[in-house]
């Protein structure tokens, strides 16, 4: 009676074996995160996309590592978290740079202020009457798509001397490059300069570019691509190896474009509409599309990123003073709209929007524009308040 | 401290032939005896309180543990599946060298034998209950757990958060100092004062990103080198009343970086302080027991190195184990069912952002309810599942984890 009793006992512990997944909390819908890989990436380009993962996400800079000794965050995921916005506890500074052209205070640290130091180091300290701005981190996601836009189709969207009359001028940035990054596929180029896309002013060429410079500006990392020291300035060894920039590059190359949400919801559809009649279009250009790329996933796809990857005149509100390459300090490349919706997820629950996160919800981030946009803005404005919430539902669903 | 392949082999070659030769007359302690034993006792007896093997004429007692168990863990519904874990041997060998001089080792096997660590290994002197020295490899007395955390005495897997990963359990560094008890009536009265070696630099610079005592452990010669060059202090003090519980506080700190090399200074000093209370019972109408502790840490970092390491940690852990069915069962007199919980709570950085005056994350709190079989005192198995949420340094949405744990830790 007794083993029988026992028996039975063992028999009621069964249930627990088979309830782990039961039990378990389930894994959030796609379209509610950022990350992940784009869809069909071979086997080998999974692994490699794991291993960039790895890298961007979970190694820590230590001082034992190569951190600093100045530096801004310890690692990429402390400023990209999820793959999302920055967030102002790891913002940064850049100085030096009034005008179009070169940054002036570049032997006293310029371009970007490393405010943070190891133990037994001082970190820098702005000089005095330096131009500078403040900045906070992109969302990373989709990054790939964006690289991957044909030079041409970024001069066809340009219109430098507002030709249609809209008052909508946006304009490539031609910029100088590093060496140590190759053409992309059907590259253009003028007078020695490129077309640069990436960073708030649109000064970095590509991603290998942007990738070893927030190594070495960043976290005070050198490298075969960026081997001087942010904090002597002398040529070092690098500290950390060709192949993991190289996977980081690869990682953000095939992160997945963000998923709209409630895209059938009337009243996200209906602020699609507005945002359409009120220009916001003009710039935040809906979908563009990608020319070849060895990456077969991301090459010839229409996508939609709500940007035009050119400068526009944003207004003197977001003039801080500041300016990088050959933008003007009143400039800023449009930043893509697709995974604002998330972004408080990354920002610790609230917005916190715009190149130095100034603004705590869509709303404000619209009413900072000015310059091109004044006339959209104004638009805005005069929209009933239920139309306004649409057009906000309708970001926020991005 | 990691000792060598061949070192291994030569302290399994000791232990081998102390088992050959004792085995004959190999006895197990008197479990009445140990019974009385055991309300005399104090948390910070923990290390001599084990069930051991002595021989005959070998002034030598030898014992350990094993703790193995599966583990099925599932992140924000992302599993790697099952997997069998052998999480640790432990062997503790105890000679009297004479009638006031003891000795006492414990030598823990993880991950197969590929980490090997000596936890404790001291030489006890006794020249009064009030005053008895101690030296050598010594566990410093911080908390419930650090000086307790044989498995087979637990009836969860997992070793609470707060021990192990604010508190650096199971911590033990190089240095000497002394203990002592003392009884009236009910009461129990009792003391640990060390100084030892202190912690260093990679507490603030590590790759969990964040002010982690723990990471001092994966420094290299920690019982020969003091990497601050200053000793830390660590004592404890504990009150127990036989009818009530034992209530004890605790406290360990010092300098922990190099702020001066080759004479030069080259950093300001930075110091850490390290405060717990810990508590235990037995609720008597019930047989219910309650144990726990809470602890804070402070670290000094210099205002111009970054948030993310924070200068305030908390935690806290507390379990609750209810017997529900003791009886003979097959040749076990007195096995024992419980049903169990935990409660985990760590805040390893306490404080808001200079930035935006929002609160900083980098927290974990979890519970875990569980059932146990003891089919003696000395041997448990354990079901346990433990759901968490953990937040990261910008208080973004929670990640959610649940984990199935079932295995068994023995004495032998």
């Amino acid at each position: 009676m007794r083993m029988k009793s026992y028996l039975l006992g063992s028999l009621l512990l069964l249930p627990l074996f088979f309830s782990c997944e039961v039990l378990a909390p389930q894994e959030p819908e796609e379209y509610e995160l950022l990350d992940g890989p784009v869809e069909d990436l071979t086997m080998a380009e999974a692994k490699r996309f794991i291993k960039g993962d790895v890298a961007f996400n979970d190694q820590i800079f230590t001082v034992e590592t190569g951190l600093g000794p100045i530096f801004t965050g310890t690692s990429c995921v402390s400023c990209h978290a999820g793959d999302g916005k920055g967030h102002p506890f790891v913002k940064f500074t850049r100085f030096g740079q009034s005008f179009p052209g070169v940054n002036e205070y570049l032997k006293q640290g310029g371009p970007q202020l490393q405010n943070r130091a190891i133990p037994g180091y001082e970190p820098e300290t702005l000089p005095p009457g330096a131009a500078h701005t403040d900045l906070i981190a992109p969302i990373v996601t989709g990054l790939g798509f964006l690289d991957a836009v044909r030079d041409q189709d970024l001069i066809d969207m340009s219109d430098p001397d507002d030709l249609d009359g809209d008052g909508i001028s946006g304009r490539v940035h031609w910029n100088t490059r590093p060496d140590y990054v190759s053409d992309r596929p059907e590259t253009i180029s003028k007078d020695g300069k490129y077309i640069t896309r990436f960073g708030k002013k649109g000064k970095m060429y590509d991603l290998l570019h942007q990738t070893a410079d927030a190594y070495n500006q960043d976290i005070g990392i050198t490298s075969y691509f960026e081997p001087y020291d942010t904090y002597s300035g002398d040529k070092m060894p690098s500290e950390i190896d060709r192949q993991t920039i190289s996977d980081v590059v690869f990682y953000l190359k095939t992160l997945k474009a963000p998923i709209p949400r409630d895209q059938d919801d009337p009243d996200v559809m209906a602020g699609k509409a507005l945002f359409g009649d009120i220009q916001c279009a003009a710039c935040h250009k809906p979908t563009l599309s990608t020319g070849y790329s060895p990456i077969e996933a991301i090459s010839y796809k229409e996508f939609h990123p709500y940007t035009d990857l050119l400068l526009h005149d944003m207004g003197p509100e977001l003039d801080d003073g500041y300016t990088e390459g050959y933008a003007h300090s009143y400039e800023w490349k449009t930043p893509p709209l697709w995974g604002i919706g998330l972004a408080k997820d990354s920002q610790g629950g609230q917005y916190f929007l715009l190149h130095d996160g100034r603004a705590n919800s869509i709303e404000e981030a619209i009413l900072y524009h000015g310059g091109e946009a004044e006339n959209s803005k104004n638009l805005y404005r005069g929209l009933s308040q239920i139309e306004k919430d649409q057009v906000l539902k309708f970001i926020e669903s991005l | 401290m990691k000792i060598s392949t061949l070192n291994f082999l030569k302290t399994n070659l000791i232990i081998i032939a102390l088992f050959c030769f004792g085995l004959v007359n190999a006895q197990e302690e008197d479990p009445e005896k140990s019974k009385e034993k055991n309300e005399q006792e104090l948390n910070m007896d923990a290390v001599f309180s084990r069930p051991t093997l002595s021989f005959d004429k070998v002034p030598v007692t030898v014992g350990g543990y094993l703790e193995a168990n599966t583990m099925h863990r599932t992140e924000e519904g992302i599993t790697d599946g099952l997997s069998f874990q052998a999480r640790r041997l432990t062997i503790f060998m105890a000679a009297s060298i004479s009638e006031r001089i003891k000795f006492l080792t414990e030598i823990e096997f993880e991950d197969g034998g590929k980490e090997v660590a000596i936890e404790f290994a001291a030489l006890d002197v006794a020249f009064h209950p009030l005053f008895n020295f101690r030296g050598g490899i010594v566990m410093n007395p911080i908390g419930a757990f650090n000086e307790n955390h044989d498995g087979p005495k637990w009836e969860f897997v997992e070793r609470p958060d707060v021990a192990v990963n604010m508190l650096a359990a199971t911590l033990s560094n190089a240095g000497f100092g002394m203990y002592g008890k003392t009884y009236s009536g009910n009461w129990i009265f009792g003391y640990e004062a060390y100084l030892t070696n202190g912690f260093s630099s990679r507490i603030i610079s590590n790759e969990e990103d964040k002010t982690y005592l723990p990471a001092h452990k994966d420094g290299d010669n920690l019982f020969e080198d003091n990497f601050s060059g200053k000793a830390m202090f660590s004592g404890k003090l504990a009150i127990k009343n036989r009818k009530i519980g034992e209530i004890g506080i605790s406290y360990m700190g010092g300098t922990y970086n190099k702020f001066e090399d080759d004479g030069e200074e080259v950093e300001d000093q930075a110091k850490v302080d390290v405060f717990a209370i810990d508590w235990n019972t037995t609720i008597k109408a019930t047989g219910t027991y309650i144990v726990g502790e809470a602890a804070w840490i402070w670290a000094e970092t210099p205002d111009t190195y970054t948030q993310q390491y924070g200068n305030k940690q908390r935690g806290v852990f507390m379990d609750i184990v209810q017997p529900v069915y003791k009886n003979k069962i097959f040749e076990w007199e007195d096995a024992t069912f419980n049903v169990a919980a935990r409660f985990d709570y760590v805040d390893w950085n306490v404080g808001r952002f200079k930035e935006t005056n929002t609160k900083i994350g980098d927290q974990i709190l979890a519970v875990t309810p569980g059932i146990s079989f003891r089919p003696t005192p000395k041997t448990v198995f354990r079901i346990n599942y433990r759901y968490e949420w953990k937040t990261d340094i910008l208080n973004n949405p929670a990640e959610r984890a649940a984990t199935w744990y079932m295995g068994f830790s023995s004495y032998f």
